[in-house]
């Protein structure tokens, strides 16, 4: 059997389909559907009872567009939250694209509410302005004159909920350009009590994910993967694997990259895949080790630069009175999302397919299983799940794991449903990390405590470069996401110069929540502190300094200020070290102050984080005080003790045991202050964990050490 | 073999073979899923239940050691007061993102609350140390147990 596992040059094909964005409110007048529901467009569905549904593009991995998403048409339908629902969209690139990433469905970037704010209030508008014409038409009055209040038509003398009018609505043309309401109308939007939507299901065992999908007569499928990157299978052995109950067979993958072992539960697939034997062709399997990669990265920072990114001045460094110099190092990391990266595939009678996933880049396997399948886009259908978790990690530019599943289930009869399981073992161990990376900073000072020169090289394994996103990313041969945060940085820098060098990639890459300031922001931050110090001048006062009156300066001095106001810089409680960072991502603005206790010979306790945020207009400030917290710990907990290393290009870790999450103790309070702002929405996924290691670096140097080697526990840290 | 499972009040019968974790019994055979895989070797928590009303980790509990036992899981323990009031106090301060482990969070800390209903800060964290959050919702998991316990004196 021939099957076509190439991935690359899938977005082209998506390209060459040509067309633009398609916003939603081209789905002329719509149908009544036999349930007595009505798809007012492609993001609206009410039905007759009057519960609204909003169809959610983007998947929910915790970071809540179900209910952003679902608070936008709310507010301008006029419901309250208690009356609408939410169902995640089907993979479709034409209607649900996400239009920060041209005809793609996908969620990451930190783009769901930034590139939906406009596009789901105006599908919200256009419902409100058909049932307002339709409630119009049947009471005879001007639809102008009619209002729409907690699901309620009221005008001309009348009431009746807005349920009445849905099927009359459905038979009438939709508004070109509905009027969209005003801040000032808004009941919803920046409303501080709005509350999750999918709160009460994961409190109470009913979430599904898709960890959770048991179809009729499915199999288990889990693989037994190579020990290294580049490993074949070669042959194989399930004597011992035939002994365990529930055991059904073992094949290996068309493209030899795994045996495949289906069970008819997970616990048999479990002990039936530990019985196997696998004799491996490991001749263009990866060998190096993770001391290795660092050797290479570091001598490439002493190494003239392959790219110069930024260089404004021939020889800038000369005209310093006064020169500091640090080196950084990051290593892999993993993304270790709590829920086991896993998917089902089933057969449907129409000869399609359908794939159950917490699909965060639907295109992207919709494409693959599209072509494995040899099968048209409308007959691969993709029915996306609760994700438990991701940080990055089921976006893959090659569909990984979904092809995965796709080859497991092209290889059987296609008569039961393949249900793709990993474990955590394999999650650990199964590469698209986060590249190491290595920085070497060179600032000059002047005698008058200013920044003069900044020569900034980075070496790394490029995220994009070889995958189907370069285009995206690269350009001149510069992988953007691999010195964002240093050469695009709001400070005012003279003399700034900045290097890239690519290094090889020992694993595959991938992006981890917020990609490449996971460490630019590192090295900038920790940086600014060292050259305040080197001039006696504040931490905060020397970045304020340096920002100068652009509109980005200035957000982002404000949310350095509000930061350290709330934290009372400068007058940390007895006994204990403050630190800030503040960095820009993904168009947001976060400083956080972290105060620590310990430090110098002591182990160091993260006692408070006072963060300020600017993401543009929050429209649920819940929720982005949430993701601050979170994006804190999920940056902490890496910092603080967590690599991923190999040897022999084997990766050495395989369970949380030897990557210790982040543990309920580990921080003390986070506190969170939300910049007011008429802004368009930013990202908030991502921006509070570029500032979190970075301000607890400062905070240690300011008891006395600097950190310059993650994780910190490598560089003689230890934390209580 | 062939037992009888106890599970939230009603009595299952279980073909499994000896030695079979207890979590892929009530996930696979019983079809219950609110309770989570996660590590596989008790280290993350999210698939804590309670036996005879203490937490456990379904993953390590063989179902040859059960014979007898009152397991409860996610899905009933809504039904005992301090259950209702953890739920409750999850839903009031939205702890969950992902959601993936608040099963096994709030499992933990009905455990907790039912062994000290009026825990400190080092309580909590003692105790609910093992439960992994990727999301990093320590912080309203340590707010909603201190809230339920307020719940709780009513």
């Amino acid at each position: 059997m021939t099957v076509s596992t190439s991935r690359r040059g899938f977005l082209k094909a998506a390209a060459a389909t040509g067309a633009l964005l398609v916003v939603g409110l081209n789905a002329k007048g719509a149908f009544a559907a036999a349930d007595g529901t009505t798809q007012i467009n492609p993001f609206v569905k009410i039905s007759e009872d009057g519960r609204v549904v909003a169809v959610i593009k983007h998947f929910e991995k915790g970071q809540g567009p179900a209910t952003g998403l679902s608070t936008l048409i709310a507010e301008e339908i006029g419901v309250g939250m208690e009356q609408i629902d939410y169902e995640f969209a089907p993979s479709n690139p034409e209607l649900y694209a996400n239009l920060a990433f041209g005809q793609f469905q996908g969620t990451g970037g930190s783009t769901a509410m930034a590139n939906s704010f406009l596009q789901y209030r105006s599908a919200g508008a256009a419902a409100r302005e058909l049932l307002k014409a339709a409630a119009a038409e049947a009471w005879g009055a001007e639809a102008s004159a009619l209002d729409i209040v907690d699901g309620v038509i009221i005008g001309n003398d009348q009431s009746a909920p807005l349920g009445e009018f849905v099927a009359r609505a459905a038979a009438l043309e939709a508004p070109a350009e509905p009027q969209l309401k005003s801040p000032d109308q808004w009941r919803l939007i920046g409303n501080p009590d709005v509350r999750r939507l999918d709160s009460e299901i994961k409190g109470n065992g009913q979430a599904m994910f898709a960890m959770d999908v048991h179809l009729p007569n499915q199999m288990i499928a889990m693989l037994a993967r190579p020990p290294q990157s580049g490993g074949l299978v070669a042959s194989f052995d399930d004597t011992e694997a035939q002994t365990v109950k529930g055991f059904i067979r073992a094949a290996t993958l068309p493209n030899n990259a795994a045996v495949a072992v289906y069970a008819e539960n997970t616990w048999a697939a479990i002990q039936a895949r530990e019985a196997l034997t696998v004799e491996w062709d490991l001749s263009q399997a990866e060998t190096r080790s993770s001391a290795q990669i660092k050797e290479e990265i570091m001598a490439a920072l002493e190494a003239d630069a392959e790219f110069n990114v930024l260089k404004n001045d021939p020889a800038p460094m000369d005209k310093a009175d006064k020169v500091i110099e640090q080196t950084f190092y990051f290593p892999l990391l993993a993304h270790a999302p709590m829920e086991p990266l896993n998917c089902t595939i089933e057969a449907n009678e129409d000869g399609g397919i359908t794939l159950h996933d917490g699909a965060q880049f639907p295109t992207g396997p919709h494409m693959a299983l599209s072509q494995i399948f040899e099968l048209p886009m409308e007959k691969v259908r993709i029915k996306t799940m609760l994700a438990g978790g991701s940080f990055g990690r089921r976006a893959t530019p090659t569909a990984d794991y979904q092809v995965e599943a796709a080859l497991a289930f092209v290889i059987t009869d296609r008569s039961r449903p393949v249900k793709l399981v990993w474990s955590r073992e394999d999650d650990m161990r199964g590469g698209y990390y986060r590249p190491a990376f290595g920085h070497k900073v060179r600032v000059g000072l002047s005698d008058d405590g200013n920044i003069v020169a900044w020569d900034h090289r980075i070496a790394g394994q490029s995220i994009m470069k070889g995958t189907a996103f370069e285009g995206f990313s690269v350009r001149d041969g510069v992988d953007h996401s691999s010195v964002e945060g240093v050469s695009d940085t709001p400070y005012d820098i003279p003399g700034f110069h900045v290097g890239l060098t690519d290094t090889k990639k020992a694993t595959s890459t991938l992006w981890w929540r917020s990609v490449g300031h996971t460490h630019t922001a590192y090295a900038m931050e920790v940086m600014m502190d060292m050259a305040a110090r080197a001039v006696g001048r504040d931490a905060v006062e020397f970045r304020l300094a340096h920002l100068g009156d652009s509109k980005d300066q200035q957000r982002k001095a404000a949310v350095l200020k509000l930061a350290a106001e709330k934290a009372n810089w400068g007058n940390p409680t007895a006994g204990r070290t403050q630190g800030v960072a503040v960095h820009k991502s993904f168009g947001s603005f976060v400083a956080e102050v972290i105060e620590i206790s310990g430090g110098g010979a002591e182990d160091v306790q993260i006692e408070k984080v006072t963060c300020a945020v600017d993401c543009g207009i929050a429209v649920n400030p819940d929720v982005i005080k949430a993701q601050i917290e979170g994006g804190v710990g999920y940056g902490l907990g890496a910092a603080m003790r967590d690599e991923i290393t190999l040897t022999g290009g084997v990766v050495d870790q395989f369970n949380f045991p030897d990557y210790e999450p982040l543990r309920i103790g580990d921080i003390g309070a986070i506190e969170t202050h939300i910049m007011p702002s008429a802004e368009p929405p930013t990202g908030i996924g991502e921006p509070g964990t570029p500032p979190s290691a970075p301000a607890l670096a400062n905070a240690i140097a300011g008891a006395g050490q600097i950190v310059a080697v993650l994780p910190m526990v490598n560089d003689g840290i230890s934390f209580a | 073999m062939s037992l009888t499972l106890k599970l939230n009040g009603v009595e299952h019968s279980v073909d499994a073979e000896p030695g079979t974790p207890l979590l892929w019994v009530i996930r696979d055979e019983l079809k219950m899923t609110g309770t989570k895989f996660g590590c596989g070797v008790a280290s993350c928590g999210s698939c804590t239940v309670h036996v005879d009303g203490a937490p456990v980790r379904s993953c390590q509990t063989y179902i040859e050691d059960l014979e007898g036992a009152e397991v409860t899981t996610i899905e009933a323990i809504g039904e005992t007061d301090i259950g209702a009031a953890v739920q409750q106090a999850w839903k009031e301060l939205d702890v969950v993102q992902c959601g993936y482990c608040q099963s096994g969070q709030i499992m933990s800390a009905v455990g907790l609350l039912s062994e000290n209903p009026k825990p400190s800060v080092e309580d909590i964290h003692d105790y609910m140390n093992g439960n992994a959050c990727r999301c990093a919702t320590y912080q309203r998991i340590r707010a909603g147990i201190q809230r339920a316990s307020e719940i709780m004196e009513g």
